[in-house]
């Protein structure tokens, strides 16, 4: 296990490109997936993927952010970072998923929802805020997962959930470590600095009561052994849905209300 | 002439208004405009809305002064106002710049809450502050505006919220960020209660603001050539490596994209937002 590694080791190792992503963990956890493409509104986002499938024998709708391996993926995907219609097609089918009663799970990867003109242009901010309101109101079981870079409103558009889940040496933040340091140090190199301090892995979210999970990964990270990460992983995810099925969906979408609205609270 | 040029606005009870603070944008007799670069008389800006009487920008103005222009003379009961944050993340100076801005704007947070009335008609209003960390978003934001919403939830009030904010706070990190889905979360409920939001986004409204409780309200008002946008202009054209073309990401511009209802000016203010919450009353049909 990799519990003394640094903040800074932690992000390049949730970087790296032969880490495995989304549509890696989707294949392996899931049976019959069907990709489900578009928001109704505009078009089709490759940095998000959607879809069903099922989990054992439950019908489920699974959502991803996708980056890609390789530099051709990366472009295709626009390296992970989605546009609006890429969250709007992740709101489009959890909201069909909650029609058909289906649990959803989430998989986070992203540098950041993409901050393009276009992006702009069709209301980035809207979508990213219309996900997270509508999410907290689905009646279905809701858990998400960050497998690798969780940066700012991009990766929590699609992580307001019943569970979250992180892979021990993804990292969630508000921004990136780099953006992070240039803003309040007025210096990107000191990024290593600053992820130090931003508290931003698996073990300090876990201290802090942001997320509910961590599952272990070899000491280089999950490319090591995907297959093992992958199996404790959906151990782990079916665990925690027999739990959250059991509840009734009034109860779920309070306890959902509270798990976000006491962070903060203490004041 | 300079002093030609300005339009005598009705004065109202603004020039009552003698807690004329640090965080008030003007000092001394005289003021450039940095938009039309006219030298204006102080006062009369001020007697303005703090609007240039010659080419009309609006200028910042602060939490105190925005609920002064809007909100019935000696109705505003503020809620939560000593909330303060205990810096959760340990982050060094943090504290340090906090009192140090409390000091020097005379507020405790980048987020005035609270009750008061609109011509008589009661609403809940929460307005945000420039002046103090550039209208960040950190816990006490967040805990002060879910609950505003969620007074207006339990008493079945409006609510109406005046956004600025250079977006989430960095100094509570992961902490600051969970606000965007609290508040968002609120609004669902809120929702669900049938009451009604109106958002107005005055310049700049970004970040996690934007992608939250900012672009959520049933009806979104803006003030004129606000800058409104997730992005940065800066983050934007270091992505796209090009400059951003005149007005992007202004007011206007999402007017024409369909992200916001209308644009008032700070004059009409009052008057648009009292018309909305009559348009919302229940149960006054005699006629129909
Ligand atoms: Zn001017």
């Amino acid at each position: 296990m990799s519990n003394n590694l640094s903040a800074w080791d932690r992000v390049l190792l949730a970087r790296k490109a032969d880490r495995p992503k989304a549509l890696d963990y989707i294949e392996y956890i899931f049976n019959d997936f069907m990709e489900l493409h578009g928001d109704r509104l505009y078009g089709d986002d490759k940095s998000i993927v959607g879809g069903i499938a099922y989990l054992e024998d439950m019908p489920v709708t699974v959502i991803g952010e996708q980056k890609g391996k390789t530099t051709k993926e990366n472009m295709e995907r626009n390296f992970g970072m989605p546009e609006p219609e890429g969250y709007r097609k992740a709101l489009r089918l959890m909201k069909q998923a909650a029609k058909f009663g289906r649990p959803i799970i989430t998989f986070i990867d992203t540098p950041g929802a993409y901050p393009g003109m276009g992006a702009e242009e069709r209301g980035q901010g809207e979508a990213i805020a219309r996900s997270m309101m509508e999410m907290s109101r689905l009646k279905v079981p809701i858990i998400a997962v960050v497998i690798g870079e969780g940066s700012s409103g991009g990766a929590l558009a699609i992580c307001v959930a019943d569970k979250i889940i992180m892979l021990e040496n993804a990292v969630y933040s508000i921004l990136s470590p780099e953006g992070f340091a240039s803003i309040l140090y007025k210096d990107s190199s000191k990024s290593k600095e600053a992820a130090e301090h931003m508290k931003i892995t698996s073990y300090d979210l876990k201290k802090l009561n942001i997320i509910d999970e961590i599952v272990k990964e070899p000491d280089n990270g999950a490319q090591e052994d995907f297959e093992k990460v992958a199996e404790d992983l959906k151990k782990s995810i079916i665990k925690d849905l027999k739990k959250l099925l059991k509840e009734n969906p009034d109860n779920l979408i309070e306890e959902r209300y509270e798990k976000y609205r006491k962070i903060g609270r203490d004041l | 002439m300079v002093i030609d040029k300005i339009r005598k606005i009705n004065k109202s009870d603004e020039s009552t208004e003698k807690n004329v603070k640090a965080s008030d944008m003007l000092v001394g007799k005289w003021v450039k405009c940095d938009n039309c670069k006219e030298i204006l008389y102080k006062e009369e800006v001020h007697n303005n809305f703090s609007v240039c009487p010659n080419c009309g920008k609006h200028f910042r103005i602060s939490a105190r002064r925005r609920i002064h222009q809007i909100i019935d003379e000696g109705t505003f009961i503020e809620t939560n106002e000593n909330m303060t944050t205990k810096n959760p993340l340990n982050f060094e100076g943090y504290e340090k710049k906090i009192e140090a801005l409390k000091e020097k704007t005379q507020i405790n947070e980048a987020v005035k809450t609270g009750f008061g009335k609109i011509n008589g008609e009661d609403v809940v209003i929460a307005v945000m502050d420039g002046n103090f960390m550039m209208g960040s978003m950190g816990s006490v934001v967040g805990e002060k505006i879910t609950c505003a919403i969620e007074d207006a939830i339990e008493k079945k009030l409006p609510i109406i919220i005046f956004c600025v904010s250079g977006g989430a706070r960095m100094q509570e990190g992961l902490i600051s960020l969970m606000q965007m889905a609290k508040t968002s979360e609120a609004l669902a409920k809120l929702n669900e209660a049938g009451l009604l939001y109106v958002s107005v986004l005055t310049d700049p409204t970004t970040g996690g603001v934007t992608a939250s409780f900012a672009s959520l309200g049933d009806i979104i008002l803006a003030e004129p050539n606000a800058l409104i946008g997730f992005a940065g202009p800066r983050v934007i054209e270091q992505t796209v490596k090009q400059k951003l073309p005149e007005g992007f990401q202004r007011a206007e511009f999402l007017l024409e994209h369909g992200f916001i209802d209308k644009i008032v000016e700070r004059k009409d203010m009052k008057e648009t937002l009292y018309k909305i919450l009559k348009l919302h009353k229940k149960g006054e049909t005699k006629n129909v």
